[in-house]
């Protein structure tokens, strides 16, 4: 059995935790309420050390690097919302973050998203390849088109567009299939974790 | 001036970050590195906005006497010891900051998710009553897939993980594949909107 008081406390919130799959109880409103402070002071913390310090405070006061005094005032005017008749100037550094991240995300989306997997689908058939390769990636390739088929909206699913997107359900659900199946698997290694916590760490009963 | 100048501001950044992105020049890639730096900084901000929200929400609780208000009496102390613990004295694996992390977010996070294995499983459960010949293939693909993953599986039938991987690399890269490809052209579509001024709701209203 183990003398740490952290390990001690660690096995009382896991239990706390545990303890939902009778009922939301106060052990485990206890556990959660603590855990939703101790991650956003932590978060905090991650924040003043990585980001504000070497970010803000040691540019402008320590190096003299006033340019920085520029993305610290567009911060800064995030503050206006305290005060109701200038609480429209945080839409400034609001619209300042969607717009650079829509830019930046847009050609990279291109790039990793669409041209990459257009590409490895298109070039996926190509002749020369074994026989069994060649049905796996024609079976591929009818999956993609389906599933996107199924995702058309623009025409009614009827007809043979209604039998297109039915194939295209299949596919969908085969893939949800193995995405629950990797889930579970990763649920239940996590659980046999905090077990192992429990029975070893803790209580030390199993090697 | 309230609304037509964050317009200005999203679109002149928006279509600079795409330009920039087609610009091979060491000043290109600076500009990149800088609107990064800027929008640290501001998020910092805006997460000080975002915690104070916290608190505002936790305070009332506690003012109006609602509900489970002790409760907000935790929240609001574990949030400033540990932001106290972190900012005072360090973070590094010899301050107490490391300890609050390692024993009470690593296991807690852990429980949480482990949680959820319980209630995948009367979800699983609940699917298999719906009793479709979809939900039929999704609840089979995730047995099959499960079963061939552990040690188990593969020494009682020894060609299983064979059938997996063959699974996983063709139909279910299938369907991954035009799902990323919709989700891709969603993110596009959506930024060009916000670009644009088509999509306005980050302004919020007023």
């Amino acid at each position: 059995m183990s003398y740490n008081p952290w390990v001690w406390f660690a096995a009382f919130l896991t239990l706390c935790t545990f303890s939902f799959l009778w009922r939301d109880n106060p052990f485990y409103k206890f556990a959660e309420h603590l855990f939703v402070g101790v991650s956003v002071g932590y978060t905090i913390s991650i924040l003043y050390h990585n980001s504000f310090m070497p970010r803000v405070w040691e540019p402008i006061v320590t190096n003299h690097q006033y340019y920085v005094l520029l993305p610290t005032l567009l911060g800064l005017l995030a503050f206006a919302i305290f005060f109701k008749k200038i609480s429209w100037l945080i839409r400034y550094p609001i619209a300042f973050i969607m717009g650079s991240t829509c830019g930046i995300s847009i050609p990279r989306s291109f790039e990793g998203y669409i041209f990459k997997h257009t590409q490895s689908t298109i070039t996926a058939i190509s002749p020369g390849l074994p026989p069994f390769l060649l049905i796996s990636n024609i079976i591929m390739v009818i999956g993609v088109i389906t599933t996107l088929l199924y995702f058309y909206f623009s025409l009614e699913h009827k007809g043979v567009m209604g039998k297109v997107a039915n194939v295209g359900i299949w596919y969908i659900m085969l893939a949800f299939g193995a995405s629950f199946g990797y889930t579970v698997m990763a649920r239940v290694s996590l659980l046999i974790g905090r077990l192992q916590f429990l029975l070893h760490d803790w209580l030390g009963v199993i090697k | 001036m309230k609304r037509q100048i964050p317009l200005i501001i999203a679109f002149i950044c928006g279509i600079g970050m795409i330009i920039q992105f087609f610009i091979p020049h060491p000043v290109s890639q600076k500009t990149y590195e800088e609107v990064l730096h800027w929008q640290i900084i501001v998020g910092i901000f805006m997460m000080i906005i975002a915690v104070r929200s916290l608190c505002v929400v936790h305070i009332d609780k506690i003012r109006r006497k609602k509900e489970g208000w002790g409760y907000s009496f935790i929240t609001l102390f574990a949030l400033a010891f540990t932001a106290f613990v972190g900012i005072a004295f360090g973070m590094g694996e010899e301050f107490l900051i490391s300890d609050l992390y390692q024993y009470i977010m690593v296991p807690m996070q852990s429980t949480m998710f482990s949680l959820l294995a319980f209630y995948m499983a009367s979800a699983a459960y609940r699917a298999f009553k719906a009793r479709t010949a979809q939900a039929t293939l999704l609840l089979v693909v995730a047995l099959v897939v499960m079963f061939g993953r552990v040690p188990v599986g593969e020494r009682l039938v020894p060609w299983l993980p064979r059938v997996i991987e063959w699974i996983l690399m063709y139909p279910n890269m299938a369907a991954q594949r035009g799902i990323l490809l919709g989700v891709g052209l969603g993110m596009i579509a959506t930024s060009l909107k916000i670009i644009l001024g088509i999509e306005r709701g980050y302004l919020g209203g007023g």
